[in-house]
């Protein structure tokens, strides 16, 4: 019997619940589009284009919403101008 | 130039989703760029099935409307770099789809992707016609049944009409994926037979997947069953379908039976 057990892959149903509750969460507590997640990323951005011309190739937005913590990412590549002054 | 494939059906929940992801999965393991777009928007699953469901930044709506950058949108596999998914609103209302978006993003994908794999919603609204307008190879998924085997007719015939190829006079390549096989039911007799399936609908045989605990284990742990477990009767199904993309002449084993199919497969005049 252990020995079935040893050699039989892990229950895939337990990750399967875990994702769900992860996700539901997430997306319930979702007022129409956003997220708390979704509205710092929009008022970051917003924040960033006063400043600079936001280029795709530039930003990189990254998130991961987890059970706990979840973590949003962005990274700018803010080209350096010498010539120019601060705005 | 990539090449774009729509994974349509008609009929809900005979498998797109899950070939969507397994086929992109087995074409992006060999070093060929992949993306695969979610085209159901309010109900989307794809980010699901390929375990990104946590990491969705933007979405397809956002990129149509200009309010993200396709670059941002595009969300690359833990496992695989060279596989992105492009996830579905799962807000936003279905009439965000329009058909110029649409085709600025494929048009957009087709520059930097070898493979365009389009999900198409069930049905023949909006979703999935707009799936399939751009496409210039389509995956026929059906089930071994009744109904599903008359939606794909249906389906075929829409590929044939409402499509950008059909409309310039071409004819679109079509594939037909049998999938959720029975090999049991099949032994019965209770289970429509491969060969009458092929009959009726008349367009090539890409792969038979065999109805499977490892699909539904996959999808889980939300890995494409050609990553999570690539050595299962489906994964090797999934396999050779994508090898079959590519352009190779593999003989379709009949699961659950010895013999190849390859002479009839091929013998038969695809209309
Ligand atoms: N080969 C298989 N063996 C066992 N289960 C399968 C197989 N293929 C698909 N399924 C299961 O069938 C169900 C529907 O699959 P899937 O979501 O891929 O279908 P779909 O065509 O995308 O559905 P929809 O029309 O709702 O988008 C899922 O629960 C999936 O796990
Ligand atoms: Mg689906």
């Amino acid at each position: 019997m252990k020995l079935l057990r040893f050699f039989s892959r892990p229950q895939s149903a337990p990750a399967a619940r875990e994702r769900l509750q992860v996700l539901l969460a997430h997306e319930r507590v979702a007022v129409g589009d956003s997220d708390l997640l979704t509205k710092l990323r929009d008022e970051i951005l917003r924040a960033i284009s006063k400043h600079m011309q936001i280029d795709d190739e530039r930003v990189t937005i990254r998130m991961e919403r987890g059970a706990q913590v979840s973590t949003l990412a962005v990274d700018i590549e803010i080209p350096f101008d010498k010539d120019k002054k601060a705005a | 130039m990539g090449k774009v494939i729509v994974v349509t059906s008609g009929k809900g929940g005979v498998g797109k989703t899950t070939s969507s992801a397994a086929l992109g999965a087995a074409l992006a393991r060999n070093g060929e760029k992949v993306v695969v777009v979610d085209f159901d928007v309010g109900l989307r699953n794809l980010d699901l099935i390929m375990g990104a469901e946590r990491r969705v930044v933007y979405d397809l709506i956002n990129v149509i409307q200009g309010e993200a950058k396709l670059a941002q949108a595009l969300i690359r596999d833990k496992r695989l770099e060279t596989l992105y998914l492009l996830p579905a609103s799962q807000t936003r209302d279905k009439d965000n789809l329009t058909a110029e978006g649409v085709e600025t993003v494929i048009a957009a994908l087709k520059q930097s992707f070898d493979w365009v794999i389009c999900d198409s919603p069930a049905g023949i609204e909006r979703g999935a016609t707009l799936a399939m307008r751009h496409a210039d190879v389509a995956i026929v998924v059906t089930n071994p049944e009744v109904s599903s085997v008359r939606d794909s007719d249906r389906i075929i015939g829409l590929l044939d009409s409402k499509t950008l190829m059909a409309e310039q006079g071409e004819r679109m390549e079509k594939h037909l994926l049998l999938t959720r096989y029975d090999p049991a039911r099949a032994e019965r007799g209770d289970m429509l037979k491969v060969d009458d399936v092929l009959e009726i609908l008349s367009i090539p045989l890409l792969g038979i997947v065999p109805e499977s605990m490892d699909v539904l284990r996959a999808s889980n742990v939300g890995s494409p069953v050609t990553l999570s477990d690539e050595r299962s009767a489906p994964a090797i199904a999934y396999f050779d379908a994508a090898r079959r993309l590519r352009g190779e002449l593999l003989p379709v084993t009949i699961p659950g039976e010895k013999r190849g199919f390859f002479g009839k497969l091929f013998g038969r005049k695809a209309a």
